[in-house]
């Protein structure tokens, strides 16, 4: 497939695993977080790290758009869709997320109209075909998904679409960034950037990480041979002793980022006051809500939603898993009480969550396949 | 306020802790049979490598369905699907024949006036496939290459089949006729006769336009006995030709996706290669399947539990039309769990898989036929693949929905 394939070519990656191996200073461990749900995916699914020295390990962030949703806020969704002149929209990743009560599947099961779309406008499709029913588009995502869900809103708006709303669960980066870089338990030589998010917010807002943490980052594609490629240019850098911003995907990533999705972000939602994040608790300024000129599209103030704390299960280590300070298999219940067929925790959920990555990809002993896998 | 509808949905307010505290207690439990029965070898084992063993043992546990409701998993063709089977079904219906679970029950031969006439294979599958129609065929050639497909991998030559209709009040009698019709010229094609049936019609709404179940008759004339648990180290898995073209066909013919591609269902019945297959190959053949609902990876996962081999796939190798993996990939689905309906796998014996492969590629229906892996000893019970890109990972059972209704 042409422009795929070239991103996944084996010669170029055994070209590039030559040079990171001559990059790594001998004795040295380094460690590097790739902030994006997209990219563990990518590492595990392509088996990645069979590339990697032993002495660099990929430490997997908190990006990962579903991972991040506490709770609280499914059982707020769900309490929205048992209306019964609801029909609740959301992304297939999302549907079996445990709430407090259960996921969206069980509600599902128990008769709300919960369906799966693969885009806003797809429910804003919904939402015209059924005049007497009320359509909720359960909105999730960093800034990667947030001008689609604006957009979506200004076109119900354009239409004049009055059965349309939307459950505002959107998120931004930086403060995620932050709240890693603020844990004492992680010691990290650098960052593989997110690619999606950085397309529209571009790769000022990361020049802090570089100044004042000290951190070097590579914004990064999410093909095999990006990441590989992002890797080498972090090695790079801490071998020439610099700390810089790099952008390894400009064919997507402009430096500014994209301004007019920016503007639509701006236009319709503005940053909450604090946000709880699963695992991570209450972070300063962290979502957006949907500005009150656009109330009549916030399903925040059109239904009574319980909006209670939901406290993660005790078991649960979610928490840790997204801020990198555990792999998933150290987790207590990874694997036992904890699969992706009975999840508790999101990271399980999501095809971008490490647990879920590391269960359905990469749960297998490498020494032991070593042999079976001899070509 | 609108009257609320979800009082129905559990509150159970502990679940997490509950399903902590079991999976604990079944540990416990495991931990203690292994007391009794000591293993040597563990104490060398990594940390990582001693949570993979517990996670080997977990899944190794009695299937249970932990959910109060049906959910669309439970008809993925995956890791759901599979409990419900082995949970409830197995666990009400049990008896040797059921038990091995494969495509069809392979029955013992039946007695007439003293002399063996045979051995017979039954079958049954119900088709919801959504929408009715789509390109390269419709409900009706389904539900009959289905059924005929299920005795052929079984080994068996399909002679008969009934047939089961499920109408919908208000069904256009232009659409139904078309669907029988279509459901004859496949019967034609594959040698099979429909000679006996059932109909019901439910009130509008209770059935989406119709369901067809059909069942199957056919007779096993090979000594050859085909079965999961008879794939061994060495043996080479071939598949028949490019895989995932009925289910990516059937999910952007719903037009739900805007996605637009150039692309026909290979429903077909495999009745007639397979039996080339069989002729080329005889006992070396361990087993056939054909790569339905789940698809490849979900056949290749029956092998490594049932054998306790190791089933290493070569990305690579595996034949994928362009336009399956295009449309993949925007949807973020592996083709590897994508339904078809007219390709067959084939476990085979190493010193038969140069022919077998050949045999294949002379039928019509397997020119784009591939081999695509090994059996290995180790590790047991799971299925590794060599990326394209040159790594490696496990190809575990599907989780999840991906593509409701495909058949």
């Amino acid at each position: 497939m042409r422009f795929v394939d070239e991103f996944r070519d084996a010669g170029m990656a055994r070209t590039l695993a030559t040079q990171i191996a001559a990059l790594c200073e001998p004795g040295r461990k380094y460690k590097f977080m790739e902030v994006c749900g997209g990219h563990t995916h990518t590492i595990y699914k392509h088996g990645l790290e069979d590339y990697l020295p032993d002495t660099v390990s990929l430490v997997h962030g908190p990006g990962c758009p579903v991972c991040v949703i506490p709770m609280g806020r499914v059982d707020d969704a769900i309490a929205i869709a048992e209306h019964d002149d609801v029909i609740l929209t959301t992304f297939g990743d999302m549907l079996r997320v445990p709430g407090g009560r259960g996921s969206f599947f069980d509600s599902k099961a128990a008769g709300a109209d919960i369906r799966m779309v693969y885009s806003p406008l797809d429910a804003l499709k919904i939402a015209r075909k059924h005049p007497d029913k009320r359509v909720v588009f359960m909105a999730i995502g960093f800034e990667t998904t947030a001008p689609s869900t604006a957009m979506t809103v200004l076109r119900a708006e354009a239409e004049g679409l009055d059965n349309f709303s939307i459950f505002c669960n959107h998120v931004t980066i930086i403060p995620a960034i932050k709240a890693i870089l603020d844990s004492p338990d992680l010691r990290l030589d650098g960052f593989i950037g997110p690619g999606h998010v950085s397309t529209v917010i571009g790769c000022r807002p990361y020049e802090w990480i570089a100044r004042d943490a000290r951190k070097p980052l590579v914004v990064a594609g999410f093909e095999p041979l990006d990441i590989l490629q992002s890797v080498y240019q972090l090695l790079l850098q801490l071998k020439d002793g610099r700390c810089e911003i790099e952008n390894q995907y400009a064919r997507v990533v402009p430096w500014d980022g994209n301004t007019r999705a920016l503007q639509v972000i701006g236009e319709v939602m503005e940053l909450r006051p604090h946000f709880e994040w699963r695992g991570l608790g209450f972070i300063s300024h962290s979502a957006l809500q949907v500005r009150k000129r656009y109330a009549r599209f916030d399903a925040e103030r059109i239904f009574l939603v319980p909006g209670v704390r939901v406290a993660d299960p005790k078991a649960c280590q979610c928490g840790e898993v997204l801020k990198g300070v555990l792999k998933p298999w150290e987790c207590k219940v990874f694997g036992t009480a904890c699969t992706p067929e009975t999840p508790i925790g999101t990271c399980m959920v999501s095809s971008e969550g490490a647990c879920a990555a590391y269960y359905n990809f990469g749960r297998f002993s490498r020494e032991r396949v070593k042999e079976a896998t001899r070509t | 306020m609108t009257q609320k509808i979800g009082h129905n949905m559990p509150t159970r307010a502990n679940w997490a802790e509950e399903a902590v505290a079991a999976a604990a207690a079944e540990e416990a439990q495991l931990a203690h049979a292994e007391t009794q029965h000591p293993r040597t070898g563990s104490e060398h084992l990594t940390r990582e490598e001693q949570v993979l063993a517990r996670i080997a043992k977990a899944r190794a546990r009695k299937a249970r369905i932990k959910e109060e409701r049906i959910t669309l998993a439970h008809g993925a063709g995956g890791k759901a699907t599979q409990t419900l089977i082995e949970a409830v079904f197995l666990d009400a219906f049990r008896n040797p024949v059921l038990e091995k679970l494969e495509d069809g029950a392979q029955l013992a031969p039946m007695w007439t006036n003293g002399t063996a006439a045979g051995r017979l294979a039954f079958t049954t599958d119900s088709y919801v496939v959504s929408p009715l129609f789509f390109p390269g065929g419709d409900i009706g050639d389904l539900a009959v290459n289905g059924t005929v497909n299920d005795l052929a991998m079984c080994g068996a030559r399909p002679l008969f089949l009934s047939c089961g209709f499920i109408l919908e009040e208000g069904f256009p009698v232009a659409d139904l006729q078309r669907i029988v019709a279509s459901m004859a010229a496949a019967a034609d094609a594959a040698g099979v006769q429909i000679v006996t049936g059932d109909t019901k019609v439910v009130e509008r709404g209770k059935a989406d336009g119709l369901y067809i179940n059909t069942a199957g008759v056919g007779v096993l004339e090979r000594e050859v006995v085909l079965s999961a648990a008879a794939a061994r180290p060495g043996d080479v898995v071939l598949v028949s030709g490019p895989i995932g073209d009925h289910g990516i066909t059937v999910m952007l013919a719903r037009g739900e996706l805007d996605i637009f591609a150039d692309i026909v269902s290979d429903t077909a019945p495999l009745h007639e290669i397979s039996a080339r297959l069989l002729d080329v190959a005889g006992d070396g053949v361990r087993l056939l399947r054909d790569a339905t609902r789940g698809g490849v990876a979900t056949i290749c996962n029956e092998v490594a539990t049932a054998a306790q081999v190791a089933v290493v796939l070569d990305e690579a190798s595996l034949p994928v039309r362009p336009v399956v993996n295009g449309a993949s990939e925007l949807l973020g689905i592996d083709p590897l769990y994508v339904a078809c309906e007219g390709r067959l796998v084939a476990v085979v014996a190493p010193d038969r898989a140069d022919a077998a492969l050949a045999a294949l590629r002379a039928h019509p229906l397997g020119e784009g036929a591939a081999a695509i892996g090994t059996i290995k000893d180790d590790p047991p019970g799971l299925v590794l693949l060599r990326t394209a890109f040159g790594g490696t990972r496990i190809v575990d059972l599907l989780v999840g929905d991906p593509l409701p209704r495909i058949c």
